[in-house]
């Protein structure tokens, strides 16, 4: 029996047409030269494409940002909504719409700032989404102003003395989130590591939250050290994200087991170098639309009318013949 | 008692008020279930504490309900209570303050703080009940306690039906009928339980039966349909499952809350889920994405909700994703009056939102309509890429009536959710250049991925910038709005058509203004009145309607101006919000009647703006009185 490869079955059996990466692109981006957005975005792609993904099974979800472009230039179902509210809108597709791979993409500002209510309770809600937080320390977009993660003294439109606060240490919040089950960071100057974790990130169910550090090349050009001034860490574990033999001379690296709470809470408190790879995995906990769904199947059209009639006989009221 | 006088009643307004939590609303529902069942028109009203755990014995401890039954249709509440059911005197003065009780109230009253052990409680009994008789009222008092605690031992877990039983006989009401309800109410109760229920309600009826001297009679219409008893919420609740929503988004709010609890309960049953948000703004976000993704969502909130939600309902129109929102609307501004009825998001509703950002908002105003309206919502949003506003309030909310109960087939379901291929070159915006409208494609359907953006795009969904296609896109997104209202017809009279005074209102003020204008009729007083259903589109042919009339007002509860008051003139006057609208739509110099009661407006009140109104037009060959500058309005 001629024995065939899915590719053959798919291609000679079923007449479909391989994907190439051209059926996840949509239009030209428009981000600046040097932006880490690119890369995301081709990361992204590549993904799709390996995982086999079909276009109109991909709904991305974005705020307001340069980040939240995203959807414009992926090939899928994109959704740009409002700053800040790109959170709740995935969970509400995800609940709806479990069979669809959502994809949340914000901005600093976006998710830190204005979405943090979203941003905690979200996390809670374990819905299962793939979530990119693109981290420039800065509000691009709206041409410099500081934001939640922008290291303190940050000169900005609206600090032109330097920024008042220590900058929010986002990893340390999310990890005090009771039932969040995925936390992993990695930058976009880390093309191969930042693949590994988004991949990482994909095959988790539950909601993967992936910070990934950029430096905008426009506002914040000098951001994280220059050239060898720049430091990093990375967590490494036989359930964490590989790291690139050739990295590890000049970076500090840490055994980490992503399953310790106790341990990531740590790892996360360390200012800096904010640490690379997989902070916290948690594969057992159940996602909120597996719950939801669980006690609320579809029904029969039937049936449903048969239980609407039941329903609305509790309200009926049965005239009593005979009254005075 | 030897001779019972039988007294002939077209109607009653009765009221069972008590401490918060000795029951006086279950006793009310009872009694009212029971009324209905016979074949009475009801409309009951809920008085509400303000707060959970008021102290007791306090005016502000009173919870209770209102319950007008008739021997004809109800549509709402009345004006003054004809008999009060009072666990304490408390209750009753909280009732003589808000003036709800007539000069010459019956009092039906616990006794059994006449020779409390509290001196002061002692007084305050005697104080009030003599100021009621001295007013012209009745004073009837039962040892409820006492005859309570023959049978159980403690008098909060059955003196309500105790009183039920009283009021059984004095409404002449069929006793097995009780029975069958207690059975049903305390279903989840012992049997034990439900006898001793039953048997307190005999007791109660036992006893009125040898100590009242009257009973009276209103004589029951049963119905020939089927008629079902909700209040307002509830219809809402059911009417969102029948019309097919899966997902209910929502974050607590009063007085909007309990049609979630409702469907918390029962929504899962029917493949629904209710989801609580961690506020507002992601409730409506959750809805958005839900109906994004093809699945019929809702939101529902109250007045304070919709200004966070305010910034998503832009983002629904802009993005044409369909949308249904409900607000229960309460007493404001800000935090205001939670349990109270207010008319006040009308504007808020209509221009809310960043922009020009045109939305559908439709007002029911009975509650057979807040069934009935989730359908029309869910319909016309999705037709229409729009998000619908439905308007209810406080009193719908917890107002209970009866209606005919609807007949739910396959037809009416939602269809299934498209997930066909879409044709190569089909654009996520194809507006139709006549109607605006489009068609969508939802995620999952091949060939049709795009991106959906809330800035400025052309029928592609790309993002466009120029004069033209923002001009354009305004252009269809408004169009929407003249399409529906070529598809609505004007509203029709009740009343006179050829009378001077035309009043005009929309949601749940309707019952008062139509009994009013029955009222003046009946006095030889033409008026008429007209309900407006759609605010956005208003109906059509409201120009040349108005322009039939010497005089139109709207009659509204929310706030205005009134003439008369310091420094209040044409300059000044600020109108109410559906006489801006209809001013501004019609060019009709339209005035207004309008208060902030914190409560609904009686039909004698309305009928009082009629005879004032109507006797200041002018007859035929007479100038008209010169109303709007007059200083002696009241």
């Amino acid at each position: 029996m001629n024995r065939l490869t899915i590719e053959e079955f798919g291609n000679d059996v079923c007449d479909v047409q391989p994907h190439t990466l051209e059926d996840y692109e949509s239009d030209i981006p428009r981000w600046c030269k040097g932006c880490g957005d690119h890369g995301v975005l081709l990361n992204l792609q590549q993904l799709l494409l390996d995982e086999r993904i079909e276009p109109e099974n991909v709904v991305a979800v974005s705020g307001i940002g340069c980040s939240s472009r995203l959807p414009h230039y992926l090939r899928a179902y994109g959704f740009h909504g409002v700053h800040g509210r790109a959170l709740p809108i995935s969970l509400g597709v995800k609940l709806a719409r479990p069979d669809l791979n959502v994809i949340t993409v914000m901005g600093d500002g976006d998710c830190f700032s204005i979405g943090a209510g979203h941003w905690l309770h979200t996390l809670r809600y374990n819905v299962n989404i793939l979530v990119l937080v693109l981290d420039n320390g800065i509000y691009a977009l709206t041409k410099k102003q500081a934001s939640p993660t922008s290291p303190q003294g940050t000169v900005s439109n609206t600090s032109p003395f330097g920024s008042y606060l220590q900058s929010l240490n986002p990893l340390s919040l999310m990890l005090g989130i009771s039932n969040m089950s995925f936390l992993a960071q990695s930058a976009t100057w880390l093309p191969t590591h930042m693949e590994a974790t988004m991949r990482k990130a994909w095959d988790h169910k539950g909601l993967s939250f992936v910070r990934i550090l950029q430096r905008c090349p426009v506002y914040m050009p000098d951001q994280f050290g220059v050239g060898s001034d720049l430091s990093w860490s990375f967590l490494e574990d036989e359930n964490g994200i590989a790291v690139d033999p050739a990295l590890t001379r000049r970076a500090v690296v840490k055994q980490h087991n992503p399953r310790d709470l106790k341990a990531a809470q740590q790892v996360a408190l360390r200012e800096s170098p904010s640490p690379m790879g997989l902070l916290y995995w948690n594969p057992d906990l159940p996602t909120y639309e597996e719950v939801r769904h669980s006690h609320a199947p579809a029904l029969e059209q039937d049936e449903f009318l048969r239980r609407l009639d039941d329903l609305m006989d509790k309200y009926t009221v049965h005239s009593n013949a005979g009254a005075i | 008692m030897s001779e019972i006088r039988k007294i002939r009643l077209a109607e009653h307004i009765v009221e069972i008020v008590s401490d918060s939590g000795e029951g006086a609303q279950k006793a009310a529902n009872t009694f009212a279930e029971a009324c209905a069942m016979m074949g009475n028109g009801l409309w009951t009203v809920e008085v509400i504490p303000s707060e959970i755990q008021p102290p007791p014995h306090t005016t502000g401890a009173t919870s209770g309900n209102r319950i007008r039954l008739a021997d004809h249709a109800v549509t709402n509440a009345g004006d003054l209570a004809h008999l009060v059911l009072a666990f304490n005197e408390m209750s009753l003065l909280s009732r003589i303050e808000a003036d709800a009780l007539a000069e010459d109230v019956i009092v039906v009253i616990d006794n059994k703080w006449a020779n409390d052990p509290e001196l002061s409680i002692q007084k305050s009994y005697a104080e009030v009940l003599d100021d009621v008789r001295a007013r012209g009222g009745t004073v009837i008092e039962i040892p409820m306690e006492e005859e309570t605690l023959k049978l159980i031992e403690d008098p909060r877990r059955g003196k309500n039906m105790f009183a039920v039983g009283l009021l059984a006989f004095i409404y002449a009401r069929d006793i097995e009928v009780f029975d069958r309800i207690i059975t049903k109410t305390f279903r989840t109760k012992s049997e034990g339980v439900r006898q001793q229920n039953i048997e307190l309600l005999r007791r109660g009826f036992e006893y009125a039966e040898k100590h009242i001297d009257f009973q009276f009679e209103i004589t029951p219409q049963p119905s020939e349909v089927s008629q079902m008893v909700m209040n307002g919420n509830t219809a809402i609740a059911l009417g969102s499952i029948a019309a097919g929503f899966k997902l209910c988004s929502m974050y607590p709010i009063t007085p909007a809350t309990s049609a979630s609890h409702i469907l918390s309960e029962i929504f899962e049953n029917f493949g629904g889920i209710v989801h609580q948000a961690e506020d507002e703004i992601a409730a409506i976000g959750a809805a958005l994405g839900g109906y994004y993704s093809g699945v019929p969502s809702l939101t529902i909130t109250s007045g304070p909700g919709m200004a966070l939600k305010t910034e998503f309902q832009g983002l629904a129109v802009m993005t044409e994703t369909p949308m249904v929102i409900v607000d229960v609307q309460r007493g404001g501004p800000s935090t205001g009056l939670p349990t109270k009825i207010e008319q006040s998001d009308l504007l808020h509703a209509l221009y809310g939102a960043p922009g020009d950002a045109p939305k559908i908002v439709i007002s029911p105003s009975t509650i057979e309509e807040c069934f009935h309206v989730m359908t029309t919502a869910r319909k016309l949003a999705e037709e229409f890429r729009i998000p619908v506003i439905v308007l209810s309030d406080a009193n719908l909310a917890t107002g209970q009536q009866l209606f005919p109960r609807p007949e739910i087939t396959v037809d009416s379901l939602a269809p299934p959710m498209d997930q066909n291929p879409v044709a190569p070159g089909s654009l996520p915006f194809d507006w139709d250049e006549t109607t605006g409208l489009s068609q969508r494609t939802i995620p999952g359907q091949p060939g049709g991925m795009s991106v959906t953006t809330g800035l400025n795009h052309s029928k592609d969904g790309k993002v466009k910038y120029d004069y033209e296609s923002n001009q354009h896109s305004h252009r269809m997104r408004s169009r929407k709005l003249a399409t529906l209202k070529h598809a609505l017809k004007p509203p029709p009279l009740f009343g006179d058509p050829n009378a001077g005074l035309l009043l005009v209102g929309w949601g749940s003020t309707r019952g008062a203004i139509e009994e009013a204008v029955e009222r003046a009729m009946a006095q030889g007083i033409p008026v008429a009145s007209m309900n407006i259903q759609f605010l956005s589109p208003l109906p059509p042919g409201l120009k040349e309607i108005f322009e039939r009339f010497q005089k139109v007002m709207t009659v509204e509860l929310n706030y205005s101006d009134e003439w008369g008051d310091p420094l209040i003139d044409e300059e000044t006057r600020r109108y109410s919000q559906l006489a801006t609208v209809l001013r501004s739509q019609t060019l009709v110099d339209v005035d207004c009647f309008s208060r902030v009661p914190a409560r609904p407006f009686m039909p004698k009140e309305i009928h009082e703006v009629i005879v004032r109104e109507c006797g200041r037009l002018a007859l035929p060959g007479q100038p008209s009185a010169d109303v709007s500058s007059s200083t002696t309005q009241a």
